[in-house]
Order: structure tokens, then C-alpha cells, then sequence
């Protein structure tokens, strides 16, 4: 009997530096930070957010008095930025709208990230009919241009602040829960999913605790996206004359103004310029953290 | 082939008459009916003379009855009657969808074919100096309100470049233009709405196709063909686009109901005759028939772009058919 082949030794390793464990979080973090333009459109969104939060109180002036001579230009009076056509501060109504913009906005896009979640997570994690069903309801709310339907819901149940930020929801999840969904029947497949089901883990645990985690990434992206989107929907309606008629917001400022545009180019050009800073401020940070949580990509 | 496109032909039916059953319920939970409107534009109306216009119109049968009358109008092509206009909705519809059509058409076309060919441009040198603008501008273009860069676009031309007409579809002299002046007419009318309404979506395919183009140029395919000693050229136009393209076309035909909606506001901005503005109007006016047709012509549309998406994607990638 032969004996087994004496493995010759391998000459000693030097004991291997343990990289210090990082959270995910605090990697996507790094990653973020040296991003330039995602941390220029983070400065930004803090600084919206401050001003929506604390503008009102700073500047006391009320966005909905008459206190100078209508359409008078930036400038020209103690109103830095001029007066709209009824001769209303339009700083005032700047920093106030802001508030409602956000406030609106943010609140849409949680409803958009809720319901989109909600159906995607169904559809992708139980398949079959539950997830035909689904999708015909999806497919069927994308078939609809989601303004019109947003303006028919807001005209007829009336144009509160409540109800717009329920009508841009209902209309914008769609392409949310498609995303959930391919994110779901994804990973319901993965070995740690099997593996906590193995052990006798309920469909509402495999769910929300196992899968949902997983899937968060692409799903932080593209809820940074329609809250852009849905600031842009809320300033859409409000310019048509569908806002709130009791509340100051960007769009309405353009809205009111537009017959005036060719004697007032501030009082439309101002609030558009906020709006797309705002967006483009969440934009930016949606970008730089798709880079940091899909780190594949980055080899792009 | 044919098994394929009767499916989607079936499924848009369906599709079609829920959305019709859809919107019927939704302007009936709604509080408030359009007589008591119409009441208040002829300065009020006894009860007994709003009893008899419900009655005229029908409004006063059970829902369901209500529905299924105006399924039953509906498949014969009538979609109702307008209270404010005083007109068949349908023919409404058609005298406005083609100003819509119009402008949409030729939107999506100029955004598809710049965007695709700024994303692949910039695709081939992923690090250089376009490269970074077609990003940082499609970025821009995702956050500017429509409405807005319509209005600056209204501005810039109206007072620094007096060249183009900024609001309607045709000069108030078209009438004695001959038919190529009239063309050309609305040609100049067409240029700034066409801009703004392109301006998203040259954003969205620009980045879409720089994404998909360089996913491509990293594939295998792409090296042999290279490797072999094609010309670069040849590689990214012949070999590389095709597939490169797929995704934008997708993208371009999900988001089609997004591009109506982008319509509406385009048309609000200036004043161009389409469906939006229409749609506006009737909002303002209450006017739930010619909205119910806006929106069921809205929903056709859009299903009839998805069934040409797919058509088309079989002509781009034939392996789709094969299967």
C-alpha cells in the first residue's frame, strides 16, 4: 500500500490583514462621497429643505398680500425679487410655495413608493395568478396618460392638497412595482430565501423581512426619482389651475402669472428656476446613489 | 405571428373597456354633477327644471343602466354629447386628435433620433467632454417643468428673436396662403411646441441609449467583430445599434401615455388646438363626456402605439419572432 503523497509544506504566510467589516450602508457612503455631483445635488436638497422648512418663519411677509404696485420688476422696491401681477411679494411667494411644493411632492412619492412596493412585492413574490392579476391592473394604469387621469381625479373630487398628493400617487406607481416585481421573483429563488422558508419562515416575513432588505437598493433609486417626478406632476397640476386655491406653490406662481409673461418675465422665470433646482438637487442624488449601491455599474 | 398579434389585439380590447367602465364610475363618485353646472351658467334653474335635464340626459337612471347605455353608444362609435360645446364628443375628438398626433409624432421622432444618436456618440468615448454634457443635459432636461421651458422658450422668442410664432397652429391669414404656405405655416407654428415637448424625452433616450450602447459595446459579439478587423464604424453601426436600440424602443413605447400627458401641457403653454387643451377646457367646464372620450382616445392611442412597439421590436431583433 502506497503511502498518500506527503504534501511539502508550504513555507509560512504572513498572517492576512482582516479588512476592518464595513456596513453597506457606510460603503455606498464612501462611495457617494466622492461622487462630486452627487454630493453638489446633496448641498442643494438640504439647502431647499431648510428653506421649506424654516423660510416661513424668517421672512414674514405673506405670500397672499397685495404689497406693492403690481408687476413691479426685481429690484425696483424693497421686494428684492419684484411683485406678480395682483402686486404679490413673489420671495414671499417663493418660500412659501416651497413648503407646499415639497410638502406635496413628498407626500405623492410615498404613496407612489408605498403602492408600487405593495403590488410589486406581491406579484413578484407569489407569481401566478395573483401576479397576473396584477399586472393587468398595472398595464392598465399605464395605459392611462397619467396627468389626464391625476387632472379628472382633482377636478372632481376637489383640488386640496390631500387629494392631489392621492392622485399623483395613483396614478405614477406603475413603473415602481414593475421594478419590485422583477426584484422579487429575482431573489424569492436565492438560497437564503429557500433557506428561511425551509424553517418554516410565513410569507409575511419572507416578504418584508428577507426579501425587501434585498431588494432596497434599485429601490431607494427609484424612489429618488419619483420624488422628482412627483414635484414636477404637483407643479404640473398646480400650473393648469388644479393646486390648492388656498395654498402658495411654484407651479400656481407660473400658473397665475403666465398671461403676464411678456410684462413680468420674473414672476414666471423665478419659480421655474426653483422647481428645477429642486429636481435637479434630488435628481443628482438619485444618480450618485444608484452609483453607490450598484457598484457593478460603476465599471461603466 | 397572427396568434400573437390577435392575443394583443384581445388583451387591448379588454383593456380598452375597463378603462371606459373605469372612468364611467369615477365621474359618478364624484361629488356634484355637471347640470348643477350648466344650471349655474344659465344664472340658476328651478329643482324641477334640473329633474328635467337629468331626465333629458338620462341621468337619473340606475348606474348600471347609465353604463351599459353608454357601452352600448360607445361600440358604435358615439361617445356622447358634449353639454358645454353642444356637439358630438367623436367629432370633437377628431377635429382636435390630429393637431395632437401631430405634435406628439413629430416630437417622439426628433427626440428618438437625436437621442439615440447623442447617446451613441457619446457612448464611444464614454469619458470625454460630450459624454459628460449629454449626461449633465439629459439630467437638466429630466428636471426643467415642461411648462416652464415652454414659457422661456415663448420668451426668448418673442421678444430677442421675433422670428417664430409663439402661440396657435396657423397665422390668422392662412386662409389665403395656398396649400404650401399653409404647410409652411404650420411648420413655424409647430417648431417651438415640438422643442419643448422633445426636450424630456431627448433626455430620457439620450441617457437610455448611452447606457444600452456601452452595455453592447462590452459584450462578446462586439469583440469578435473588432477582433476580426471591422472597421469601427461598421461595429457600432451595423453589429451594435440594433441591440442597442431595443431598450430605448420599450422605454419609448411604455412611456407613450407619459408623452400624452407631456402633450397637455405643451398645449396649455401655446395654445396649439390638440386634445390637451381641449381636455383643459372640459376640465374647467365640468364637461365629463368630452372627457370620457379625451381619456378613452387617450387609452386607444396608446395601446395602439404598444401593439406598433411590438411589431417593430420584431423587425429590430427577429429572434423575438422565432420564438
Amino acid at each position: 500500500m502506497s503511502e498518500p503523497p506527503v504534501m511539502t509544506s508550504m513555507p509560512p504566510m504572513p498572517p492576512m490583514p482582516v479588512p476592518e467589516p464595513v456596513s453597506p450602508a457606510r460603503q455606498a457612503w464612501r462611495m457617494f462621497r466622492r461622487n462630486g455631483a452627487a454630493m453638489i445635488g446633496l448641498a442643494l436638497l438640504l439647502l431647499v429643505l431648510a428653506e421649506a422648512a424654516l423660510g416661513p418663519a424668517l421672512y414674514s411677509v405673506s405670500p397672499d398680500d397685495m404689497v406693492w404696485m403690481p408687476l413691479t420688476p426685481p429690484g425696483a422696491s424693497e421686494y428684492w425679487l419684484g411683485t406678480d401681477y395682483v402686486g404679490r411679494d413673489l420671495l414671499a411667494g417663493l418660500i412659501h410655495g416651497g413648503r407646499v411644493t415639497l410638502i406635496v411632492g413628498g407626500s405623492a412619492a410615498a404613496l407612489t413608493v408605498a403602492i408600487g412596493v405593495l403590488v410589486g412585492a406581491f406579484a413578484g413574490y407569489y407569481g401566478g395568478r395573483i401576479d397576473n392579476a396584477l399586472m393587468r391592473v398595472t398595464e392598465f394604469f399605464q395605459v392611462l396618460p397619467n396627468l389626464l387621469l391625476a387632472m379628472v381625479v382633482v377636478m372632481l373630487f376637489g383640488a386640496s392638497l390631500v387629494n392631489i398628493a392621492i392622485a399623483i400617487g395613483a396614478v405614477s406607481w406603475t413603473s415602481t412595482a414593475r421594478l419590485t416585481r422583477v426584484e422579487f421573483m429575482r431573489l424569492r429563488e436565492m438560497d437564503y430565501v429557500r433557506a428561511e422558508r425551509s424553517i418554516g419562515a410565513s410569507d409575511a416575513r419572507l416578504i418584508w423581512a428577507v426579501i425587501l432588505p434585498n431588494a432596497a437598493p434599485p429601490l431607494i433609486v427609484s424612489a429618488a426619482l419619483s420624488a422628482g417626478t412627483a414635484i414636477l406632476f404637483e407643479a404640473g397640476l398646480a400650473f393648469l389651475g388644479l393646486g390648492d386655491p388656498n395654498a402658495m406653490s411654484w407651479g400656481r406662481i407660473i400658473g397665475d402669472n403666465r398671461p403676464y409673461v411678456l410684462d413680468a418675465w420674473w414672476a414666471v422665470t423665478f419659480p421655474g428656476l426653483a422647481i428645477f433646482l429642486a429636481v435637479l438637487a434630488i435628481s443628482l442624488v438619485g444618480d450618485g446613489l444608484n452609483d453607490a449601491l450598484n457598484p457593478r455599474l460603476r465599471e461603466r | 405571428m397572427i396568434r400573437t398579434l390577435s392575443r394583443r389585439l384581445l388583451n387591448a380590447a379588454g383593456l380598452l373597456l375597463a378603462v371606459l367602465v373605469f372612468n364611467f364610475a369615477l365621474i359618478h363618485m364624484a361629488p356634484g354633477d355637471p347640470v348643477e353646472v350648466l344650471a349655474g351658467e344659465m344664472g340658476g334653474a328651478t329643482p324641477e327644471l334640473l329633474a328635467e335635464i337629468r331626465a333629458g340626459y338620462g341621468l337619473d337612471r340606475p348606474f348600471h343602466v347609465q353604463l351599459l347605455t353608454y357601452l352600448g353608444r360607445v361600440a358604435q362609435g358615439d361617445l356622447g354629447h358634449s353639454f358645454y360645446y353642444d356637439q358630438p364628443v367623436t367629432g370633437l375628438i377628431l377635429d382636435r386628435i390630429g393637431a395632437t398626433l401631430l405634435l406628439v409624432c413629430a416630437a417622439l421622432t426628433l427626440a428618438l433620433l437625436l437621442g439615440c444618436f447623442l447617446g451613441v456618440v457619446s457612448a464611444q468615448n464614454r469619458n470625454g467632454w460630450l459624454s459628460h454634457l449629454v449626461t449633465l443635459l439629459s439630467l437638466a432636461g429630466f428636471s426643467a417643468p415642461v411648462f416652464w421651458v415652454g414659457i422661456l422658450l415663448i420668451l426668448t422668442f418673442s421678444v430677442a428673436l421675433p422670428v417664430l410664432p409663439i402661440s396657435g397652429m396657423s397665422s390668422v391669414d392662412a386662409g389665403r396662403m395656398g396649400p404650401w404656405g399653409r404647410a409652411a405655416d404650420v411648420a413655424a407654428h409647430m417648431v417651438l411646441p415640438v422643442l419643448t415637448l422633445a426636450s424630456i424625452y431627448l433626455a430620457f433616450y439620450s441617457r437610455l441609449a448611452r447606457a444600452s450602447m456601452l452595455d453592447v459595446l462590452g459584450s462578446d459579439y462586439v469583440r469578435t467583430a473588432r477582433a476580426k478587423g471591422l472597421s469601427r464604424f461598421l461595429v457600432v453601426y451595423k453589429h451594435a445599434l440594433r441591440n442597442a436600440l431595443l431598450p430605448v424602443v420599450t422605454f419609448a413605447g411604455l412611456q407613450f401615455a407619459q408623452v400624452v400627458s407631456g402633450a397637455v401641457l405643451v398645449e396649455t403653454v401655446f395654445a396649439w388646438p390638440g386634445l390637451g387643451t381641449l381636455a383643459y377646457e372640459s376640465l374647467l367646464r365640468r364637461d365629463s363626456p368630452t372627457l370620457l372620450g379625451i381619456l378613452f382616445f387617450s387609452a386607444l392611442m396608446v395601446v395602439a402605439v404598444n401593439i406598433a412597439v411590438d411589431l417593430l421590436y420584431r423587425l429590430i431583433d427577429p429572434r423575438i419572432g422565432a420564438r
